[in-house]
């Protein structure tokens, strides 16, 4: 047995909790990331997760750090308290798109405009998925929710926000990424842009968004590879990945 | 050490940073502002925290944040914000956090107006959120109450682990008054916050701040936890004072600014022979339902006075239990009631020399 090693195994920084997600949503994807980056950065122990309300709600069980849970929207101001008390911890918000974007889109928007030298995980499946489906203000023209049971009709419900773009123009905001974990080639890209936020917290430069273009079969009404061609084929384009901003490398 | 001439909001201001505040998080709303913008001054001259947030909804939520991380927090407003607090509250209380509110009352509803109000007393006394749960409420009638209860209040949180809300109206708030900050207060016995999500997991297990119960046994089970605080504080820290019980024919119950009043009013029945105790509650929760026990017999009417229109009079019938006729007399609107207001209302009862 001497010739077997270990070559992959589960992060430290997830705890023995069995996720809560459905198949083929990549809420598991982007925590294992969000995991993975704080253990190899080294972070994990001076670090407080905030959990948010939707499909995340219950993550505050399945990160191994510190963890509080937000009421709907508030993570970013959660995150402020603590931060502001807590300057050397690493402090990262988990949010989906309802929270962020819709109910938390002040607390978002002012986080980033005090420049608050924390790092929010924004998941965006383009539906409410905890509460059954539901429109969300990133849902696309045309897509079928429960509350838009005819597709989002862009007269009466407006065009989703492009939340990435939106950060990226206040002026506090350090780094704001979008990224996606459709394929292993965009799940490395995604890593190393959360690495990133998480050294630009550490190195206190300010406050960091990182979007992840998630998926959700089950709302969708779809099988998991059918969901992830529809992300690629239908959210990407609507929602290009990159970076949209990056003080650090001089790109505004 | 010699008292020093503050007005109210900055007075309960330097209270809690005497109290070993670490952080505030607040939002603009008169009549409680001096009380902010002193802190932004002063909280960074001693190296501590001072947000001015993007809305009530945002200060009480990164309250709720620092009190999880195990920092003395606290944040103030007036009626209308304090309403927009209701989220944050009952988060704080289910998730058992310590942290101090102070609520500078003014009229309502609605926008209201910014003069003195108490017409959150049901607001404040019953939770004010969602689910079971409950505020330590203090309700101090002059600035140098207000400092001493303002600097035990940050002990009192951290013992219950629960929110503590100082009550005043915006009377309170705006006047000034001389006051001893160094004056000696209660010291409670306080365990090291060994529960905080601190960032500091070196030598622990993780800790984790919640008020999520999926499951209907634990959630039960979480809300008789609270309950349990709930009956302490009921059964061992009710706070009040009894004034001039000894013969009185009739009692005024009223708090804060009325009870202030009150106290002018019953010296002007007392050069009309007629005998006019207080019972003064200093919590409003828990409603000092004890001193309702300790009422002489001499004692035949009971009025309660409030600047709102007839809210803590309920609490006055629920453990008066019929057992004498309760009386009420209130202003609304932002208007002060007079002593003399106060005792024709008396004369009226005791059917003395009042025509």
């Amino acid at each position: 047995m001497s010739n077997v090693k270990t070559v992959y195994k589960k992060s430290e920084g997830l705890s023995d909790f069995h996720l809560s997600y459905c198949p083929g949503c990549t809420h598991g994807v982007i925590h294992k990331l969000v995991a993975e980056s704080l253990v190899e950065l080294d972070l994990l122990d001076r670090t407080i997760g905030i959990s948010s309300v939707g499909c995340s709600a219950l993550n505050y069980d399945f990160f191994s750090c510190d963890m509080q849970q937000a009421a709907h929207g508030r993570a970013p101001a959660v995150a402020t308290g603590i931060k502001r008390v807590k300057k050397d911890a690493i402090i990262f918000t988990y949010q989906g798109d309802g929270d962020l974007a819709s109910i938390g889109i002040a607390e978002a928007i002012h986080a980033a405009a005090r420049g608050e030298n924390i790092t929010i995980v924004f998941v965006n499946n383009a539906i409410y998925g905890m509460t059954g489906g539901q429109m969300a203000p990133t849902t696309l023209p045309g897509q079928i929710t429960t509350t838009s049971q005819n597709g989002r009709d862009p007269e009466t419900q407006g065009l989703p926000l492009k939340i990435s773009e939106l950060m990226a123009t206040i002026p506090g905001a350090t780094y704001v990424e979008r990224v996606s974990v459709h394929d292993p080639k965009h799940v490395f890209k995604a890593k190393k842009a959360l690495k990133k936020a998480f050294e630009i917290q550490r190195d206190k430069k300010g406050f960091s968004l990182i979007e992840f273009i998630s998926t959700c079969p089950v709302n969708w009404g779809m099988t998991p590879k059918g969901a992830v061609d529809w992300a690629v084929d239908n959210l990407i384009p609507y929602y290009p990945l990159g970076v949209y901003k990056d003080k650090t490398e001089g790109i505004e | 050490m010699a008292k020093v001439l503050m007005k109210g909001n900055e007075a309960m201001a330097l209270a809690a940073i005497k109290a070993g505040l670490d952080a505030f998080y607040g939002y603009p709303i008169t009549p409680q502002n001096e009380l902010p913008e002193y802190l932004s001054k002063q909280m960074p001259l001693h190296g501590r925290a001072f947000v001015q947030a993007e809305s009530e909804v945002a200060a009480i939520n990164m309250v709720y944040g620092a009190a999880g991380a195990g920092a003395r927090v606290m944040t103030s407003s007036s009626s209308p914000g304090i309403a927009l607090k209701q989220e944050g509250l009952t988060y704080i209380a289910g998730a058992e956090l310590p942290a101090v509110i102070i609520n500078v009352m003014r009229g309502g509803p609605g926008l209201g107006g910014i003069q003195p109000s108490q017409a959150d007393y049901k607001q404040i006394t019953r939770g004010g959120g969602n689910g079971d749960y409950y505020l330590y409420s203090l309700a101090p009638e002059s600035l140098q109450e207000a400092v001493d209860l303002i600097k035990e209040s940050f002990d009192i949180a951290d013992y219950f682990r629960n929110p503590v809300m100082i009550a005043v109206d915006g009377l309170i708030g705006q006047m000034m008054e001389p006051v001893d900050f160094e004056r000696e207060v209660p010291k409670w016995d306080l365990k090291p916050k060994t529960w905080a999500a601190d960032g500091n997991r070196k030598n622990r297990k993780k800790n984790i701040i919640n008020s999520l119960y999926l499951d209907p046994n634990d959630l039960e089970n979480h809300n008789l936890k609270l309950k349990a605080k709930y009956d302490e504080m009921r059964d061992k820290h009710q706070r009040y004072e009894m004034i001039n019980m000894e013969n009185a024919e009739i009692v005024i119950v009223a708090f804060g600014s009325t009870s202030r009043i009150s106290r002018t009013a019953i010296e002007l029945l007392k050069e009309e022979g007629i005998n006019c105790g207080i019972i003064r509650p200093i919590t409003i929760y828990p409603f000092p339902q004890n001193a309702f026990n300790e009422i002489p017999e001499s004692v035949k009417n009971i009025l309660v006075v409030e600047m709102n229109l007839g809210q803590m009079v309920d609490d006055v019938k629920l453990h008066v239990q019929g057992r004498l006729p309760v009386h009420f007399y209130g202003r609304v609107g932002g208007i002060v009631p007079e002593a003399e207001e106060i005792s024709d209302q008396v004369k009226k009862i005791v059917g003395g020399t009042y025509e």
